[in-house]
């Protein structure tokens, strides 16, 4: 197997996009790019499977695998969350999270 | 795949089929009488409870992905008898107008998260862990928004998806840094391939997060207040007994089997988490007047309480964090049947309302009572005897200052237990909740959760079984 890209870039650019969606999941005010930020996250961590089971296990498939059944749950959880967030429309005409804060402390 | 595999999963696969019933006979039961539904759903969860008691399975199947021994058949049955008690306290709910048309969808999701846990429980690889996870609680989060005409409820819906949405993704960055540096997924594999080593500790760090974020351990608790106080009792009691005795099993197995090699590490986590947990739910307890908010920070207490257990690790440990665990379910459960009961008649969850309340409702508030004194560990009730092997669990490996932060607590936690006691007891009430009477259901399911308030307590044969299925570590 030739490598042309060494694995340490493609840690680089997941572990950047892991801390990316964790800042994103606390700045962001608006309830849709918060769940975004959730993907991106997850995103990262297939990029992590994928790239050590490429390099490092090429003869397991356990990786990828993981990252599979990774896809079909964030499909589920953002379709839940997005009917959650269409019922907080519903409740407080908006989805900033300034706005939800009925209960607190 | 073999049918014996399949036998070995039958305790899911009975789940699954109650699910599917219940999907059946929500087509056939009109919309006028939508709550003829939980005879049937408390029917077959009895029938499952008795299942997974009489006839415990051993094995494992599905190339190691999915294991079960007395242990977690233990479990399981600890979490299917709460879902019977629930399914009991929240008939008073559903059964409201409000709830008609919905009655059905309420119980199927309620045992589709059971059937999550149960997987999750009876995992053998980080896979079959993370799916059991998320199926455990992304049907909560649509639970906790049921109340579709209360804000509150939408507003705890969207903060459960979110909290454990993010906490989920912390915990699978933390497997895959795992799963790149011991090649495996599987517990075992993982187990001898584990290295002390910058880049798995890391990994150790984001997994004891993720599983932080479940427990509510305090860093990672903040959800957890506006959820339970937001989301419908049933739901609630749901979320801080099933769910969170689910997490903390598959949390401390993976702890002593898993990580085991690095106990030395995971262990000085788990004793700042334990004080900051005990010490800052207690202390935000003291304040609170709402009395599902009050539970809440009194569960994020007693989590760091199970954490004394964890620490005290071998079979000790397991042994009384199961005993908690299920001391735990009845205790509590007999709280929020009480809260469960009054809000369905009043809709009142303050606790200035509850001022007078023995003067109207005796027996309501005798038994409020008896749960407070068990969850504060007071010593006839069980609650006492499940603190005690936990602070003994921990005593007996050394950690003897930790558990003079947790008696301290305890001596704290006395404090606001008693709160609610010395309202329904002393204060004096103009305009007291008026006397009433609940349905039968509600009635059963308070008697079953006093008597194992009762009987956990006095039976020591309970806890000598679980110390004796502990020891496989």
């Amino acid at each position: 197997m030739s490598h042309t890209i060494p694995l340490h870039y493609f840690l680089i650019v997941s572990t950047l996009m892991f801390f990316t969606g964790v800042a994103g999941f606390i700045i962001r005010r608006n309830l849709i790019t918060i769940l975004m930020s959730v993907e991106l996250m997850l995103n990262s961590v297939n990029i992590n499977f994928v790239a050590f089971n490429r390099y490092l296990y090429p003869d397991q498939m356990q990786g990828h695998f993981f990252t599979l059944f990774i896809v079909a749950i964030a499909a589920a959880e953002a379709a839940v969350a997005i009917a959650l967030i269409i019922n907080i429309y519903r409740k407080f005409n908006s989805i900033e999270v300034d706005h939800v804060d009925e209960m607190k402390y | 795949m073999k049918l014996q595999d399949l036998l070995l999963i039958r305790h899911e696969l009975l789940l699954t089929l109650t699910a599917l019933i219940l999907i059946v006979a929500e087509i056939f039961i009109d919309d006028k009488s939508k709550k003829k539904i939980v005879p049937l759903a408390l029917f077959l969860m009895i029938v499952v409870t008795a299942a997974g008691i009489l006839f415990p399975v051993n094995g494992t199947a599905f190339g190691g992905m999915y294991q079960t021994d007395a242990l977690r058949s233990a479990m399981k049955t600890i979490l299917d008898i709460a879902t019977v008690i629930i399914i009991l306290q929240s008939y008073g709910w559903v059964s409201k107008k409000v709830n008609q048309n919905k009655t059905s969808e309420f119980y199927i999701l309620m045992i589709s998260t059971l059937v999550g846990m149960n997987f999750m429980i009876s995992s053998g690889d980080f896979l079959m862990l993370y799916l059991g996870l998320e199926l455990a609680t992304i049907p909560i989060a649509a639970m906790a928004a049921f109340d579709r005409h209360k804000s509150n409820s939408a507003e705890a819906g969207i903060k459960l998806i979110l909290s454990s949405a993010l906490s989920s993704a912390v915990l699978l960055y933390g497997l895959s840094l795992i799963y790149g540096t011991t090649g495996s997924i599987y517990f075992e594999e993982v187990r001898a391939a584990f290295r002390i080593e910058p880049l798995p500790i890391l990994g150790l760090v984001f997994f004891v997060t993720g599983m932080g974020f479940k427990i509510s351990l305090v860093p990672f608790h903040l959800w957890t207040a506006d959820v339970y106080e937001g989301s419908p009792i049933a739901v609630t009691s749901f979320l801080s007994v099933v769910s969170k005795g689910a997490a903390v099993f598959i949390f401390t197995f993976v702890l002593y089997t898993v990580f085991a090699p690095v106990s030395a590490f995971w262990s000085q986590v788990l004793v700042v988490l334990s004080v900051t947990t005990m010490t800052v739910g207690n202390l935000f307890a003291l304040r609170q007047e709402n009395m599902k908010r009050f539970l809440a920070f009194s569960s994020i207490a007693q989590a760091g309480f199970i954490l004394l257990g964890i620490l005290g690790q071998g079979e000790q440990g397991f042994g009384s964090v199961i005993f908690f665990l299920l001391v735990y379910v009845f205790t509590n459960l007999a709280a929020f049947s009480v809260v469960a009961a009054i809000s369905d008649k009043t809709g009142k969850e303050n606790m200035a309302d509850y001022n007078g309340l023995y003067k109207t409702n005796p027996n309501l508030s005798l038994i409020m009572m008896l749960a407070l004194f068990s969850l504060a560990g007071i010593p006839p009730v069980a609650g006492f005897f499940g603190k005690l092997f936990l602070f003994s669990a921990a005593a007996s490996n050394g950690y003897y200052w930790l558990l003079f932060v947790a008696v301290m607590n305890a001596t704290i936690s006395l404090y606001y237990y008693l709160r609610p006691v010395r309202a329904m007891f002393i204060e004096k009430n103009d305009n007291p909740i008026p006397t009433f009477k609940s349905d039968i259901y509600m009635r059963i399911g308070i008697a079953v959760s006093v008597a194992g308030i009762f009987l956990t307590g006095f039976i020591s044969a309970i806890y000598e079984y679980y110390l004796s299925i502990s020891n496989l570590f």
